[in-house]
């Protein structure tokens, strides 16, 4: 089954860089640079939906008292912060030739950056608590902490610095994007998404071994 | 009722420890008063930059009591089996998170109003009309702050490395409110109404909202030990 899962995202992530690298018209004004955002924006998307995976299985686990359940919100909070990591690094590697800069406090980027802290700092909780049963109830507490807090960081960033640019390429109506880009940005999405599903899988059941192992 | 006199008991005795032994106070009024030589230090004497970043600096004075002060809201609990009394008390455990978020609210409070008044005298700062409102929004932050604050300390009281893991957990947690006080308390200085920062102490009350009514559920999970 996550075998299955793994081909799956093989197969995707070629479909996706093809859609990506030959399909996809090279972008008038950006040129290839745009191109990587085929990468940068379903990575974002992946990440987030592996922070509500990780929400739900923490409250899950909390409720129930599940190894499993504790198993998959650390693979996916897990999972999740190097999506995002990967979405923070090809947005610097596309801001640097299209805005001259690396890093701006930009309100995005600022709260990108903000929650992905906020799940090191879960990810640290994980390593510090040396008892398992504990370290699983207070990683569920922080995990879910920390999810509610992520539209809070939103909000207040945004209000901190409203002088972000709007999301140019998802803008409905006035700029439509061609059919192929959009298509090229779902599948990619779809491919990203296998990807971190089969990553999660794989990280909860070596956690899993690792459980037995010390047991 | 019972809910409430269980709460009031434990901050009761928190504060009453507090009061006899002044281990925290003293500490934190103490490092308040270093901060703002430091500030001072390193701002540099120009009173025009200085009056820009005033909030800021005020607010990380706050933070940074809070955290030392909050680190250590179970450090207490730790000696004499009183963790396990804790865990013996009778009804909902939740109501032990309110009497810690209580008794620590207050303290930080008493920290706060006295660096308050030390900075209006070395800054030279005039707050006048601006004070209700700035109370509202040290009242609403200093809230996120400890509710989030008295849950981690929980947290972090049986982990070895508490003193490194406590503001790690917390810092990343708080940038809503601390953006949200110093924004706030920025245009407050300005002589601005209060209706002027309504999203920001609004911001600030959905933040306590969510911080407290995650404390009340989970903090139960945390007290096992």
């Amino acid at each position: 089954m996550v075998k299955v899962l793994g081909w799956l995202a093989v197969v995707g992530i070629a479909a996706g860089l093809t859609m990506g690298f030959a399909v996809a018209p090279r972008e008038v004004t950006q040129g290839n640079v745009q191109r990587i955002m085929y990468l940068h924006v379903p990575a974002v998307w992946v990440a987030y939906l592996a922070f509500i995976v990780g929400f739900v299985a923490s409250v899950v686990y909390l409720a129930r008292r599940r190894d499993t359940a504790d198993r998959l919100a650390h693979a996916a909070c897990e999972v999740g912060t190097v999506f995002l990591g990967v979405n923070i690094a090809t947005g610097a590697i596309w801001g640097k030739p299209t805005w001259g800069t690396w890093w701006t406090w930009d309100a995005r980027l600022t709260s990108v950056a903000v929650v992905f802290v906020m799940f090191l700092a879960y990810l640290l909780l994980r390593q510090a608590v040396e008892d398992p049963e504990r370290g699983a109830r207070y990683a569920a507490v922080l995990g879910i902490v920390a999810a509610l807090n992520i539209p809070l960081v939103h909000f207040s960033v945004y209000w901190w610095r409203t002088l972000h640019q709007p999301p140019s390429l998802l803008k409905p109506g006035t700029s439509a994007m061609p059919p192929s880009i959009l298509a090229a940005l779902l599948i990619n999405f779809a491919a990203l998404a296998l990807l971190g599903a089969y990553f999660i899988a794989r990280r909860a059941r070596v956690l899993a071994a690792e459980a037995e192992a010390l047991a | 009722m019972r809910y409430a006199r269980r709460a009031l008991i434990v901050a009761w005795k928190d504060l009453v420890v507090e009061r006899r032994s002044k281990e925290t106070l003293n500490a934190l009024l103490f490092f308040s008063l270093a901060l703002l030589f430091v500030f001072q230090f390193t701002l540099g004497p120009d009173r025009e930059r200085l009056a820009a970043v005033l909030p800021g600096v005020l607010w990380l004075g706050f933070i940074l009591s809070g955290v030392l002060g909050l680190g250590r809201t179970f450090l207490v609990e730790r000696d004499n089996d009183c963790w396990e009394a804790l865990l013996l008390a009778p009804g909902d455990k939740s109501a032990v998170y309110v009497g810690k978020l209580a008794a620590s609210l207050a303290l930080m409070l008493v920290v706060e109003a006295i660096v308050l008044a030390l900075f209006t005298l070395f800054f030279n700062v005039d707050l006048g009309p601006a004070l209700p409102g700035l109370a509202l929004v040290i009242v609403l932050g200093t809230l996120g702050i400890a509710a989030v604050g008295a849950l981690f300390a929980a947290m972090t009281a049986q982990v070895r490395t508490r003193e490194l893991l406590f503001p790690v957990l917390l810092l990343p947690v708080l940038v809503p409110v601390l953006l949200g006080t110093v924004k706030a308390t920025e245009a407050l200085l300005l002589r601005e109404p209060l209706a002027s920062v309504a999203h920001w102490w609004q911001l600030l009350v959905a933040a306590d909202v969510v911080y407290v009514v995650v404390g009340l559920l989970t903090f139960d999970v945390l007290l096992e030990g």
